[in-house]
């Protein structure tokens, strides 16, 4: 994942506290999983160790929330390198989803994945409408109308998955009892 | 409470069964949407729903009348006072402009024309397009067009909007700012809408979906034959 070049992102515009850097990285990425304190640190000590951060300075009471970090010249070069790149589009087709269509096959019969389908495009939908409150409440920022498109788009894509895959369940079975 | 309630509602064209028999309820203030796919039923619903098509059977209540009874003159007059209407295609009148086509509803329902225009620039700025008052349709992208048919939809502050694919002949981000605006004003005076969609997205703009299949509510909310 990604979070360690977030950090690193957020440290380009000057030192940090690891308490600030949470902050700033659940503000700007709202509807993310919030950071645990521990993961900060724990990503920070690595990158202090790969030379990507270093420490600038400690207030006065001590202890790892009160030491601010500052990006290296080679953390600078590291971020560089890494908005050049691009995430490799969809190398594996992992879903859980249809994991779940194969196992109910194997394990019991169409029924059974026609059930679950069912389930997770309720499921699918009640997501999609909770999203949408979230991106037309009056306080929404352009963070969260962001963040939530960005989970609309995919659950989108996912149902008519569900959708295509329910009409082809009868067709798989036939492959999978094979 | 409850607004509009259809009941075994049946429709064939010819022999070709479009409605087997659909319930449904829509309550104040309440936005339903009706998704499914292509062919299912769901323009034929919202056109008897809106009494502008007459169901072959079944009863449509709307504020506990028996609407499906009334004669065409009186659904005709429903519809110009308390319900409003939308389709996938704006379809102003093309000789009209922007404020004319906003403010016609008023005139028909007898406003005076300085008020019905007021009202008009009101609606079209709410959408947006205020500086486009005075240019026609044709002058107007498909956009535009659909901002002022949605101004005309709620000017006469209807109770009930029959929206059938408002969006679908936008692109995402169009659509998305018409329906969201639509849906901010339709909140605000606690107009009930029933919203034909086939897409997912827009469905999740309403409070409740009604999927339909072959004519009839697939419980599944798959819209697809096992
Ligand atoms: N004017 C018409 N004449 C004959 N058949 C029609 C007419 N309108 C719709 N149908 C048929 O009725 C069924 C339902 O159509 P419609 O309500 O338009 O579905 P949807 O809006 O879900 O695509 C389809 O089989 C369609 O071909
Ligand atoms: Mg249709």
């Amino acid at each position: 994942m990604s979070t360690a070049h977030v950090l690193l992102g957020l440290l380009a515009g000057g030192p940090r506290h690891g308490y600030d850097l949470k902050r700033a990285h659940d503000e700007r990425l709202p509807q993310a999983k919030p950071l645990a304190f521990g993961q900060v640190y724990a990503t920070l000590g690595r990158l202090e160790r790969d030379g990507f951060v270093e420490q600038s300075g400690q207030d006065q009471e001590s202890g790892p929330e009160r030491t601010s970090y500052v990006l290296t010249e080679a953390g600078r070069t590291r971020l560089d390198e890494w908005l050049t790149e691009v995430e490799p589009p969809a190398p594996h087709v992992t879903s859980a989803l249809f994991s779940r269509v194969v196992v109910a096959l194997l394990a019991a019969d169409a029924d059974r994945a026609r059930a679950y389908l069912t389930a997770q495009r309720a499921a699918h939908m009640t997501r999609l409408r909770e999203l949408t409150s979230i991106k037309t409440a009056s306080g929404a920022t352009v963070g969260d109308v962001i963040a939530a498109d960005y989970a609309i788009g995919h659950l989108d894509a996912d149902l008519r998955w569900l959708h295509t895959t329910l009409a082809r369940v009868a067709d798989l079975q036939k492959e999978v009892a094979a | 409470m409850t607004l509009l309630t259809g009941t075994a509602i049946t429709k064939s064209y010819g022999t070709t069964p479009a409605l087997r028999g659909i319930d449904l309820t829509v309550g104040e203030g309440e936005i339903v949407a009706v998704t499914g796919p292509s062919g299912c039923g769901k323009s034929t619903l919202l056109h008897c729903l809106a009494g502008i098509l007459r169901a072959d059977a079944g009863e449509i209540r709307y504020r506990d009348q028996d609407i499906g009874l009334w004669s065409e003159a009186a659904r005709s007059r429903l519809r110009r006072t308390e319900f409003g209407v939308l389709f996938q295609f704006g379809q102003l009148v093309p000789e009209l402009t922007a404020a004319e086509n906003v403010a016609l509803p008023l005139l028909l329902a007898g406003s005076g024309r300085r008020e019905a225009r007021a009202a008009a620039l009101v609606w079209l700025d709410r959408f947006g397009v205020a500086d486009l008052a005075d240019k026609r349709p044709g002058a107007m992208s498909g956009g535009e067009q659909q901002r002022c048919a949605v101004a005309r939809a709620l000017v006469t502050e209807p109770r009930v909007v029959f929206a059938d694919e408002p969006t679908g002949a936008l692109d995402q981000l169009n659509g998305e700012q018409v329906l969201g605006a639509m849906v901010q004003a339709v909140r605000e005076q606690g107009t009930s809408v029933v919203l034909v969609t086939h897409e997912a997205p827009i469905a999740a703009y309403a409070d409740r979906e009604i999927v339909l299949r072959d004519g009839a509510v697939d419980p599944t909310g798959l819209g697809v034959a096992p």
